[in-house]
This record gives C-alpha cells, structure tokens and sequence, in this order.
C-alpha cells in the first residue's frame, strides 16, 4: 500500500506506537495516509481501536515475516 | 466528536508495576484523543515526589514518615519479586532492554500530552507532605469532591 509517511515502531511496545501514531499524525494532512511499521502483535488489534475512538480511517494490515505495517488515513485536521 | 471524552484514574499505589500500568493507560488514552486526569492518593503520592527530595514536614511523626517513605519515581519496587531491590533492578532492565519508558520519562511525557497529575490535598495533610516535595509537572492539590466530579463525566474511571 502507498503511504504518505512513514513511522518506525521497530522493538516499541503498547503503549508507544500509538504514542508515536498519535503524534505523527499531527505532522500529517487530512487525507494522508500513514504507514506505521511494528513488531509488536498488539497492534494488530491497537490500531483499529485507536481509528475507532479517534475517527481516522483504518486501511488494512500487511505482514511480512516479523514486519508488521499498518496503514491509516487521516480523515480530519 | 465535539466534546473531548474523558478518563479519570486514581492511583492508590506506589508499586512500580501498578505505576507502569497507570501511565500506560493514561498516555494510550490521551494518545486516543480523551482529557486524562490522575489522581494521586495515599502511598501513590510517592510518584510524584522529587527524586532529590525537597520539602520539609513539620512535627516529628511527619517528618519520621517523610524519611521512611522517601518516595521518588526512580525508588520504586515492585510488588511481587522486589528481593531486596535484585528483581526490581531486573524488572526495570528488562523494561530498558524492550524500549519501554522508564516511570520518570512517562511521567514526562503524560505532562507533555496533556495529562494532568493531581495530587489528593488530605493525604497529603495527613501524611505530612509539603507541596515543595512533588515534581513540577504536577497541578494543584484537589480532594475528593474534584475527582467524583470529574470520574461522573469520564466513560473510563480506574482506581489502580
């Protein structure tokens, strides 16, 4: 998937790559999407809470061996 | 959503563990958008105070209490397995060795994503601490009244 920026949470653990997510949001632009690159399986299922209690759009996870990316758009400024 | 939801926490504990899990939630929730206060309570108080120490306790039980009950976000123990410091200091390598943030680098950075720590105004009368113990980042004392009214607006209210 394209993203418009990119998030390194390599080795992070709940709570920080929604920590992270949640800032690196704020560099973004309504409609941009966000890819955050994880190792931590929690995301898997941190992710789209996080989508669903802020509002931005949850777009879809893709998993290569111990690489986890998740994709999001911002749906507002 | 128009209005910010809000979480409210009461942190009774000063167990290195139950901290971990208080920040955790704390800055997951503020992360997800909502007005996160914690109160502070009891031996959960020792969080806040300054790792250098600082404020002086008047009367000689007080001040016996404050010297026995250092507190500091570094002087932590866990409540399980503490062995006289050896699985604290492990626990806390551990915590290191996953990258996850230390007590005081969480403390930081809730304050920086708007978190507010409160400090509750009877325990701190009545176990003798000086308002010159805490760290800076804390707000000003409140009582129970404040929490109950902020807990009755929140969707989540933990007491950890």
């Amino acid at each position: 998937m394209k993203a418009d920026q990119s998030l390194d949470c390599m080795g992070l653990y709940c709570p920080m790559p929604i920590v992270k997510t949640a800032q690196k949001m704020k560099d973004l632009k309504k409609g941009e999407v966000l890819e955050v690159v994880a190792d931590d399986k929690g995301i898997k299922q941190d992710m789209p809470a996080w989508c669903e209690t802020t509002g931005n759009e949850f777009l879809g996870i893709e998993e290569e061996s111990d690489e986890i990316k998740v994709y999001v758009r911002k749906t507002k400024d | 959503m128009a209005e910010k939801e809000k979480m409210s926490i009461v942190v009774f504990s000063d167990d290195l563990d139950k901290a971990l899990a208080a920040f955790i939630l704390a800055t997951s929730g503020a992360s997800m958008g909502m007005d996160v206060s914690m109160f502070f309570t009891f031996w959960g108080l020792n969080i806040l105070k300054k790792n250098s120490g600082g404020g002086k306790s008047k009367g000689i039980m007080k001040k016996m209490l404050n010297f026995m009950n250092r507190g500091g976000s570094r002087r932590l123990k866990l409540s399980k397995f503490h062995m006289f410091g050896l699985g604290t200091w492990m626990m806390k390598k551990l915590m290191k060795e996953t990258n996850l943030p230390s007590i005081d680098e969480f403390i930081t950075m809730a304050k920086q994503m708007g978190v507010k720590l409160i400090p509750c105004s009877t325990s701190c009368g009545v176990m003798g601490i000086a308002e010159g113990a805490f760290r800076e980042e804390v707000e000003s004392l409140a009582g129970a009244a404040y929490f109950l009214n902020e807990a009755r607006q929140s969707k989540v209210a933990l007491f950890i």
